[in-house]
C-alpha cells in the first residue's frame, strides 16, 4: 500500500518536472536581468522584455486578492457556522456552480457591467473578474477546514465566555488558518494562470502602468499572445514569461506559508 | 484578531512587491517608460494578423509624437468590431470588413481604412516530397470538403506531374476559432466552389465537413507540423518563420502563383480600380496574372465623426503616417504594402474624418 | 476572610438575595449578556453577507444568461439540447456534442485525478516523513501555478507526440477490441483532454484532500490501531472522517476541470461530434465558447453560445447534485468532521 500511494506521488512530482522541464528548456535561453525590467519592443528589435506584465499580475492579483479573499474567507465561516439549514445549502450550491463557471463567462459578464458601461477597459474591472473567480474556491476550501476543526476546542472558548463570533475568529479560525492559507494560495495561483478574463476586462498594454483606470498588461496575457505568433524569438520569450509567473507563485506561496505558519501541529 | 492580521499581512505582501518592482525600472528602453507625460492616449484592439507590424509603427511612431501615446492589442477582428461598436476602444482593427448588419450596429458611422495586405498560404506535411506543389482551387475546395482524401488523388497529380505523391490519408486541418483567416479562405473557397458555397459558406466560424480544428493560426502551424500527411491553411508569415513549405495556387487568370508579397499587392492592385466607395472589398480570386488568389486586406474601423478633438487629431495624423511611412516598414515584417491606387484611396477617407463636421486632417 | 482552596485570602459572598444578584455576579451577567447580542447577530449579518453575495453572483449569471440565449430557446426549442449540429453561417445549432464532451472529458479527468490524488494525499500525509512530504506538496502545488495556455501547449507539443506514438498504440494492442479503443489515433482527442485535465485538477484536490487528512486528529488513528486494525484499516478510518472534505475536494477539482478552455481546445480536436472512440477528437462547451465568442457576429450565434453557457451551467449544478447525494449516502449516520 505503501508502494502505491508513493507511486502515486512519483508521476505527480514526474509530471511537474517533465512540464517544468519542457518551460526550462524554452525559457532560459531568452531569461535575462533586461527581460525583467524592460518592456516589450516590436519583433525586429532585441532587447524586448515583460516588465509590464510583471507589474501587471502583480498588481491585479493582489486587486483580486483585495475582492476575492475577504469576501470567500468570511463566505466560508458562515457556511460552516451557520450554513447546515435549507438556506445554507442552497448558497453553497450557487457557490460551488459559481467554481465551474469558465473564466470567459466571467469576463464577458465583467465586461457588460463594468468595461461597458465605463466605456474603457481598466486593471480594475481585470481584479474585479479575478477577484469573482477567487471567491468560490476561497470559500469552499475555508468552509471545509473550519469544519475540520474539533468541536472541543469550539467548545472550550464558548465555555470560558466568549461570545460566538470570539470564538469562531480566535480560536476556530486561527486553528485552521493553514488550511485556509492553502485555499487561498490555490485560489491565487488559479487566477494567476488565467487569460480569458483579462481578455475582456483588463485587454493589455505594451507599456508599464499603473493605472487601474486604464488596460493593464499582464504576464498571461503576454504568454498567450506571444505563443501564439510566429515568431521563434517570441515563442521563447513566452516560456522566459512562464518561468517568471511559477517563480512569482512559488514566492507568494512560501510567503503565505510562512505568515500562516500552525504553531498548533495535529499531525 | 488573527485573521485580520494573516489577512493583512498577505495583502501589505502583495502590495509591496510591485511597488518593489517598479524601483529598477530606471534603464527601460526606447520611449515606452510610464504614460505620465502623454496628453493623449488611443487605444486600439482587433485583428491578430497585423498586430506584428501595428506594433512597430505604434513604437516608432509613439516616439515621434511625445504628446499622443499608442496602444494596439490583439484579440481577433470580431474582437475588434464589437469593442469599435461599443465604444471602449478609440479605433478597432479587421481582416475581413463589416457586414451590412455590423455597420448598422455601430451607434455611428464607421470607416474603413486598409492598412497592409496578407496572404493565406496553402501548407502541407509531406516527409517524401521535396518539390514544390501546385494546388488547383477545386482540388482544394475538393479536400476541404471530404471528396477528395487521398494524396496520389489524380485532382492533385494532375498539376503536379514529375512528382510522386504518397498513397496516404489526407489530414485535413483547419481552425476551430473564429478567424478572420478561416474568413479569407472560406471566402475564396466559396468564390470557386459553387458546392462549398452551398454546404459550407463564407464565416469566420464554419461548420467543417472534414478535418480537425486546430486554435489559431499557430495551432494549425504546429498540427501539420506534427501530422505526416497533413494540410492546412495559414498566414504566410506562419509558415516562412516555421519553415513549412507551401503551395503555389492557380488564380483566375489561370497561372499558378506564389504566395509573395510582390503577389498579394498584385491582387491589391487588380481590384483597385473595383473598390466601393467605402473601401469594403475581397480580393480573392483577384484579376491579374500575378495576382496571388488568396489574399485580403486588413482594415483599422474608426468613426467618421470624432468625440474628441485632441484625440481625432492625433489619430487622423497617425493614419495618415501609417500609410506613407508604415509602409515603409511592410516588408521588412513580411507584410505586403498597399499598392499606390489604393493609397490614393485611404487618403481621401482620412480626410473625411470629422469633428463637429469639420475635417481634421490638415496637411 | 475566608480563604479559598490556594490559600488565598477572598471575601466571603455574603447572604444571596434571589430578587437582586449580587454586585460582581450583575457585573459578569450584563457584560455577557451585552456582547452577544450585538456581537453574534452582527457577525452572522456580516458573513451571512458576503455568502450571499457570491451565491448572488452566480445567480445573476445564471439569469443573464437565461435572458440572453432566449432567442437560441425560442428558435429551436428542446431540440437544442438534442441536436447534434453546429452551423454558425447557417445559423443551424445544436448543443448535443459539446454537453458530451464536457461530461465525458470532466469525468474521464475525474476518473485518472481521483484516484491518483487519494494516493498522493495519503502518502503525504500517512506514509511519509514531514521532511519529504512539504517538499512534494510544494512541487504539486505549482503545478497549480502553471498558466493553462501552457499547459495546453505542452500538451500539443510533448503530450500528445508521446501518446501519439508511445502509450496510444500499446493502448490500441491490448484494448482495440472494445468500440472505445477503436479507430484511428493521433495523440489528440477526448482521452488526451481528460487526461491533461487529471494533471491540471490533480493539485487542487491533493491539496484540499492533505489538508483534510493532517486535520484529523490523531486520536482517530491511535484508537483505531488501538482496537487492533491494521495500518491499512486505520487509514481508511481516516478517510471516512474526511469524507466530506475529500467530496468538496473533488467538487472544486470538478470545478476546474469543467471550466478549462485554454488547455483542452488544444488538444481535444475541436469536432463537435459524439463517437464511440475515446481517441476520436470532440468538443467542450467551455472550448467552444472560448473559440467562438470573441468572433460571433450574428445575434442567433451569440446566443447559442450563452445557451452552451447555461447549459454548463446546469450540467455543473447536476453534477455536483449527484456528488453530494452520493456522500450525503454514504456518510449517513457518521458526524461531518472530527468529534473529540
Amino acid at each position: 500500500m505503501t508502494v502505491l500511494t508513493a507511486a502515486c506521488a512519483a508521476v505527480a512530482v514526474l509530471s511537474l518536472f517533465l512540464i517544468l522541464g519542457y518551460i526550462l528548456a524554452g525559457g532560459l535561453r531568452s531569461l535575462s536581468f533586461g527581460f525583467l525590467i524592460h518592456d516589450p519592443k516590436p519583433v525586429d528589435e532585441p532587447g524586448g522584455g515583460i516588465a509590464n506584465g510583471i507589474v501587471g499580475s502583480l498588481i491585479m492579483i493582489a486587486l483580486g486578492s483585495m475582492f476575492g479573499l475577504p469576501i470567500g474567507i468570511l463566505a466560508g465561516v458562515f457556511l460552516s457556522e451557520f450554513g447546515s439549514n435549507k438556506f445554507g445549502q442552497v448558497l453553497r450550491f450557487l457557490i460551488d456552480t459559481l467554481t465551474g463557471t469558465p473564466s470567459i463567462v466571467i469576463g464577458v459578464v465583467v465586461w457588460t457591467v463594468m468595461v461597458h458601461p465605463m466605456g474603457y477597459f481598466s486593471a480594475l474591472a481585470g481584479g474585479v473578474a479575478l477577484g469573482i473567480m477567487m471567491m468560490p474556491i476561497v470559500a469552499r476550501t475555508t468552509e471545509e477546514m473550519i469544519r475540520l476543526v474539533p468541536h472541543s476546542l469550539r467548545e472550550a472558548g464558548l465555555a470560558l465566555g466568549a461570545p460566538r463570533w470570539r470564538v469562531t475568529l480566535g480560536v476556530v479560525l486561527r486553528t485552521a488558518a493553514s488550511g485556509v492559507a492553502t485555499g487561498a494560495m490555490l485560489a491565487i495561483a488559479r487566477i494567476a494562470g488565467e487569460t480569458a478574463p483579462l481578455l475582456f476586462t483588463a485587454l493589455s498594454l505594451n507599456y508599464l502602468s499603473t493605472n487601474l483606470l486604464q488596460p493593464m498588461a499582464s504576464l498571461t496575457f503576454q504568454i498567450y499572445y506571444y505563443a501564439g505568433s510566429p515568431y521563434e524569438v517570441w515563442h521563447d520569450m513566452a516560456w522566459a514569461a512562464t518561468l517568471v509567473l511559477v517563480a512569482m507563485i512559488l514566492g507568494l506561496n512560501i510567503i503565505v506559508k510562512i505568515l500562516t505558519r500552525n504553531r498548533h501541529q495535529q499531525g | 484578531m488573527v485573521k485580520n492580521a494573516k489577512g493583512v499581512s498577505r495583502i501589505i505582501a502583495q502590495l509591496l512587491i510591485p511597488a518593489l518592482m517598479l524601483v529598477p525600472l530606471a534603464g527601460c528602453g526606447g520611449g515606452s517608460g510610464t504614460d505620465a507625460n502623454a496628453e493623449v492616449k488611443l487605444q486600439g484592439a482587433g485583428a491578430t494578423f497585423p498586430n506584428p507590424l501595428y506594433q512597430k509603427w505604434f513604437s516608432e511612431y509613439n516616439k515621434i509624437t511625445p504628446n499622443a501615446k499608442f496602444d494596439y492589442q490583439s484579440i481577433g477582428s470580431g474582437g475588434g468590431i464589437k469593442q469599435i461598436t461599443a465604444k471602449t476602444v478609440d479605433f478597432g482593427g479587421s481582416d475581413a470588413p463589416l457586414k451590412d448588419e455590423e455597420l448598422k450596429a455601430a451607434p455611428a458611422e464607421l470607416l474603413h481604412i486598409p492598412t497592409v495586405l496578407g496572404a493565406v498560404v496553402v501548407t502541407y506535411n509531406l516527409p517524401s516530397v521535396s518539390a514544390e506543389l501546385k494546388f488547383t482551387p477545386e482540388a482544394i475546395a475538393g479536400i476541404y470538403l471530404g471528396k477528395i482524401t487521398k494524396w496520389n488523388d489524380p485532382a492533385i497529380s494532375g498539376a503536379n506531374p514529375g512528382v510522386s505523391l504518397p498513397d496516404g490519408q489526407i489530414t485535413v486541418v483547419h481552425r476551430s476559432d473564429g478567424s478572420g483567416t478561416s474568413y479569407v479562405w472560406t471566402d475564396f473557397l466559396s468564390k470557386v466552389s459553387p458546392e462549398w458555397k452551398d454546404k459550407v459558406g463564407t464565416g469566420v466560424s464554419l461548420n467543417w465537413p472534414v478535418g480537425v480544428g486546430a486554435k489559431g493560426n499557430e495551432g494549425v502551424t504546429g498540427q501539420v507540423k506534427q501530422t505526416p500527411n497533413s494540410i492546412g491553411y495559414v498566414e504566410l508569415i506562419y509558415a516562412d518563420q516555421n519553415k513549412l513549405p507551401y503551395a503555389t495556387v492557380k488564380n483566375s487568370a489561370g497561372e499558378f502563383v506564389k504566395p509573395s508579397l510582390d503577389s498579394v499587392t498584385a491582387a491589391a492592385a487588380g481590384a483597385a480600380n473595383n473598390m466601393p466607395d467605402d473601401l469594403r472589398v475581397s480580393i480573392t480570386n483577384a484579376p491579374g496574372k500575378d495576382a496571388y488568389p488568396i489574399s485580403s486586406f486588413t482594415y483599422f474601423l474608426v468613426y467618421k465623426e470624432q468625440q474628441d478633438q485632441a484625440k481625432g487629431k492625433a489619430l487622423v495624423n497617425f493614419l495618415w503616417w501609417s500609410i506613407h511611412s508604415g509602409e515603409q516598414m511592410a516588408k521588412g515584417l513580411l507584410y505586403a504594402p498597399l499598392p499606390p491606387e489604393v493609397v490614393t484611396k485611404a487618403e481621401q477617407k482620412i480626410k473625411s474624418i470629422t469633428y463637429q463636421g469639420k475635417p481634421l486632417y490638415t496637411s | 476572610m475566608e480563604s479559598n482552596l490556594a490559600g488565598a485570602a477572598v471575601e466571603s459572598p455574603g447572604p444571596v438575595n434571589p430578587n437582586q444578584p449580587s454586585p460582581s455576579a450583575a457585573r459578569v451577567l450584563r457584560k455577557r449578556s451585552a456582547r452577544p447580542r450585538l456581537g453574534d447577530p452582527l457577525f452572522k449579518g456580516a458573513t451571512g453577507l458576503f455568502a450571499v453575495m457570491i451565491a448572488g453572483l452566480a445567480a445573476f449569471i445564471m439569469v443573464s444568461m437565461a435572458i440572453g440565449s432566449r432567442l437560441a430557446f425560442e428558435k429551436f426549442g428542446l431540440s437544442f439540447l438534442l441536436k447534434s449540429i453546429w452551423d454558425p453561417v447557417k445559423g443551424e445549432f445544436g448543443a448535443l456534442p459539446f454537453i458530451y464532451g464536457t461530461v465525458a472529458s470532466s469525468l474521464l479527468a475525474l476518473l485518472i485525478a481521483v484516484p491518483l490524488s487519494l494516493g498522493v494525499a495519503i502518502f503525504l500525509v500517512e506514509k511519509a516523513p514531514r521532511k519529504l512530504s512539504e517538499p512534494i506538496l510544494f512541487v504539486v502545488q505549482l503545478l497549480a501555478a502553471i498558466p493553462s495556455v501552457v499547459y495546453g501547449l505542452w500538451g500539443v507539443f510533448v503530450l500528445a507526440p508521446l501518446l501519439r506514438e508511445s502509450v496510444y498504440p500499446k493502448l490500441q494492442a491490448i484494448l482495440g477490441f472494445t468500440p472505445l479503443f477503436s479507430g484511428h489515433q493521433n495523440g489528440l482527442g477526448l482521452l488526451s483532454a481528460g487526461l491533461i485535465l487529471s494533471i491540471m485538477v490533480l493539485p487542487i484536490i491533493t491539496a484540499v484532500t492533505t489538508d483534510v487528512l493532517r486535520a484529523v486528529p490523531n486520536t482517530q488513528r491511535e484508537a483505531s490501531l488501538a482496537l487492533g486494525a491494521t495500518k491499512w484499516e486505520a487509514t481508511v478510518i481516516v478517510l471516512q472522517n474526511a469524507k466530506s472534505g475529500i467530496s468538496g475536494a473533488i467538487i472544486l477539482g470538478l470545478g476546474r476541470a469543467i471550466g478549462e478552455t485554454m488547455a483542452v481546445t488544444m488538444i481535444i480536436g475541436n469536432r463537435p461530434q459524439i463517437s464511440a472512440s475515446l481517441f476520436d477528437p470532440s468538443y467542450t462547451i467551455a472550448s467552444s465558447i472560448a473559440n467562438e465568442f470573441t468572433e460571433a457576429t450574428s445575434e442567433i450565434h451569440l446566443q447559442s453560445l450563452v445557451a452552451l453557457g447555461l447549459i454548463l451551467f446546469i450540467v455543473t449544478f447536476i453534477i455536483n447534485m449527484l456528488a453530494r447525494l452520493l456522500v450525503w449516502g454514504v456518510t449517513r449516520g457518521e458526524g461531518r468532521g472530527a468529534h473529540v
